[in-house]
């Protein structure tokens, strides 16, 4: 084991990438200059400005251009700094990336990945801290990588860059400079496969992004109480493992769902929805969501930390299933 | 520019007049089966503007990548397309180019270098330059050319995009079909700008309008362009002033403007003008040009023959084709 970061862990699979397959390439705002978190940095000096393309602030344009290049044979790594930036990228991941294998009549593919960032909790406010990805799992023709874990995250971006599909890889800004433990040789990860990070017999929690951390701090203090949790984190969201989570729920009988996203319309409603359809008889008590308030993120300290759903929600939500 | 485009020969000429028969035969019929209900989805044809996807898509090789937009039989046709195949798809046939998934405004023919007709407005004006930079970034000397109306000069996705391809000097042309008309306005209630040369005057742009209604003007003024960029220079725009002669779409009443004089349209029609300048010249006699048009009146009704007794699609192609794998 070794000790790292999830930004360097996305770093090195970039470089990882780049260097085994010269048809990989990195375009954004800011790229060559490491971007505003530093994900990108060095990749200029080894791999030049061809590859490591800098941008101008063209959101829309530059991910029409990264599709263009897709289609023609390269394998673009596009990076939308903030999620919040993805609304003016849209009309081409939606309407030309998503679609354009389907609509070619599988003539064309699109080997795309977007990366981006979302998250709050660093007093960014309402257009620079939003988690936006239930728009995104609502595509058909888009896959949705949301990695927690340093450990997990340059393995997902591996095989996101390998996928023949346009993938939107969503980083969370606050977990970029955490020390982790990670393996000395990252483990491939295929897209599709959940991760159990916890065993429990008493309730399943599935969390995405930061709360997958949040839901083990609440699953250690349901365990001093003698509840026993059993923490998944999907890690892709489309395509999503239902059956480890359903797997899960047959045993534990509960199920809590938990984002940071706006709790409404958010992607727990799916899980939700989709785990009562398939194991309705094994639930016992009704399924918990955690996410954030139907509002916008609220900027001042106080707001914002109160805004923000953590470990007090997914251990008041667990609680809520085992009354 | 590089240099001098060889002179056109008779060949070329004869070229050019059976491509324009075919794209402007076959679009004709369409518009009948679009009435008989026997093509779907949302129709637009481009009778009257044959001479640029012609005058354009004629030089290019299988390998150059090619954008269209809503109004795209002409382009893809000209640049390869098997008529009969675009025809299945209009029909949302098996045998289509898209296997009927795609339609109209969304045909795709990689074989020939048709990358893709896109349904919204401008949206294919950047993919052309990412098909430009992945040319280069590979070392190869294909160029992308995206054909749009002046409707999508207003989007972002142009300016966007403009400004990209020259600060990067990508190999790719931009044409404009100017038809004077965005969907069912006229371009002087939509921008102060009348020509489009004009509004990317500033980016340093190598620019050139042509009478789009002139095939052989747009082919000089295109293979120019499209030497010094297969020579690695771009980016280019070329601006074809043109007419639409139908609506916006099949069964639009097209009452924001006043049809055209019959005489008027003898004179504009750019079939009729290769036929009068392909017979001045030399190129071709009546009785070639009288035979490019039946060919292609032969070759419509076999598609048409060919798209009717094709299968509709098989419904597992739907989930089958919503990923790649």
């Amino acid at each position: 084991m070794t000790q790292t970061t999830y930004l360097k862990q996305i770093t090195a699979a970039l470089f990882d990438a780049m260097r085994a397959d010269e048809r990989v390439f990195v375009i954004g705002e800011d790229v060559a200059e490491g971007g505003p978190y530093t994900a990108t940095a060095g990749l200029v000096e080894e791999f030049g400005t061809e590859r490591v393309i800098n941008t101008p602030i063209s959101e829309a344009a530059i991910c029409g251009v990264a599709i263009g290049a897709a289609q023609s044979g390269r394998r673009p790594v596009l990076e939308i700094m903030f999620i919040d930036f993805i609304s003016l990228a849209l009309d081409q991941l939606v309407n030309q990336a998503a679609k354009a294998h389907f609509m070619s009549g599988g003539q064309l593919t699109v080997p795309l990945v977007l990366r981006t960032q979302g998250g709050a909790g660093q007093r960014g406010g309402a257009q620079h801290s939003q988690s936006l990805e239930s728009w995104l799992t609502h595509i058909p023709g888009l896959k949705v990588v949301m990695p927690s874990r340093a450990a997990d995250i340059h393995g997902l971006l591996a095989s996101s860059i390998a996928d023949p599909n346009p993938v939107v890889f969503v980083e969370n800004k606050t977990l970029y400079f955490r020390r982790e433990e990670v393996p000395e040789n990252p483990e491939p990860v295929p897209i599709g496969r959940a991760r159990t990070l916890r065993d429990g017999g008493d309730v399943t929690i599935v969390a995405l992004s930061r709360l997958v951390g949040e839901a083990l701090a609440a699953a250690d203090r349901l365990a001093e109480e003698g509840v026993e949790a059993e923490v998944i984190d999907p890690r892709t969201l489309v395509p999503l493992d239902l059956e480890a989570v359903v797997g899960s729920v047959r045993r534990t009988n509960r199920l809590v769902v938990a984002h940071e996203a706006v709790e409404h319309g958010g992607f727990g409603a799916e899980i939700a929805a989709a785990v009562q359809a398939a194991a309705f008889d094994h639930l016992d008590a009704p399924i918990e969501r955690v996410g954030a308030p139907f509002t916008p993120v609220p900027l001042s300290p106080t707001l914002e930390d109160a805004y923000l759903p953590g470990a007090d929600e997914v251990y008041a939500a667990a609680r809520a299933t085992l009354r | 520019m590089t240099k001098e485009r060889s002179p056109l020969d008779a060949s070329e000429a004869l070229g050019l007049l059976r491509t324009m028969w075919r794209i402007r035969l076959f679009e004709q019929r369409v518009g009948e089966l679009k009435r008989a209900d026997e093509v779907h989805g949302l129709i637009h044809l481009s009778v009257g503007q044959e001479a640029v996807a012609a005058g354009v898509c004629m030089q290019l090789r299988d390998d150059d990548a090619v954008y269209s937009g809503h109004r795209a039989h002409g382009h893809a046709i000209a640049k390869g397309a098997p008529l009969e195949r675009v025809l299945a798809e209009l029909m949302g046939r098996a045998d289509g180019l898209c296997r009927g998934l795609g339609g109209s405004m969304h045909l795709v023919d990689v074989e020939h270098g048709f990358m893709g007709a896109t349904g919204v407005v401008g949206g294919n004006v950047p993919m052309a330059l990412g098909s430009a930079l992945a040319a280069r970034l590979a070392g190869a000397d294909q160029v992308a050319v995206v054909f749009f109306g002046d409707g999508a000069v207003q989007t972002g996705h142009f300016a966007e995009s403009v400004n990209l391809a020259t600060l990067w000097a990508l190999p790719v042309i931009l044409v404009c079909e100017n038809n004077g008309f965005a969907e069912f306005t006229p371009r002087s209630a939509h921008t102060k700008v009348e020509r489009v040369s004009d509004l990317v005057a500033p980016y340093e742009l190598t620019r050139e309008t042509v009478d789009g209604n002139d095939v052989l003007a747009v082919r000089d003024t295109f293979g120019r362009f499209l030497d010094a960029a297969r020579g690695g220079l771009g980016p280019f725009l070329l601006e074809c002033l043109t007419y639409r002669l139908r609506g916006h779409y099949e069964g639009d009443p097209a009452e924001y403007r006043e049809a055209i004089a019959a005489a008027d349209w003898q004179e504009k029609d750019p079939i009729l003008r290769l036929e009068r300048r392909g017979v001045a010249e030399g190129w071709f006699g009546e009785e070639d040009a009288a035979a490019a048009g039946r060919e292609a009146q032969q070759a419509v009704e076999e598609a048409v023959r060919f798209a009717r007794e094709s299968p509709y699609t098989d419904p597992s192609v739907v989930e089958e084709l919503t990923y790649a794998t």
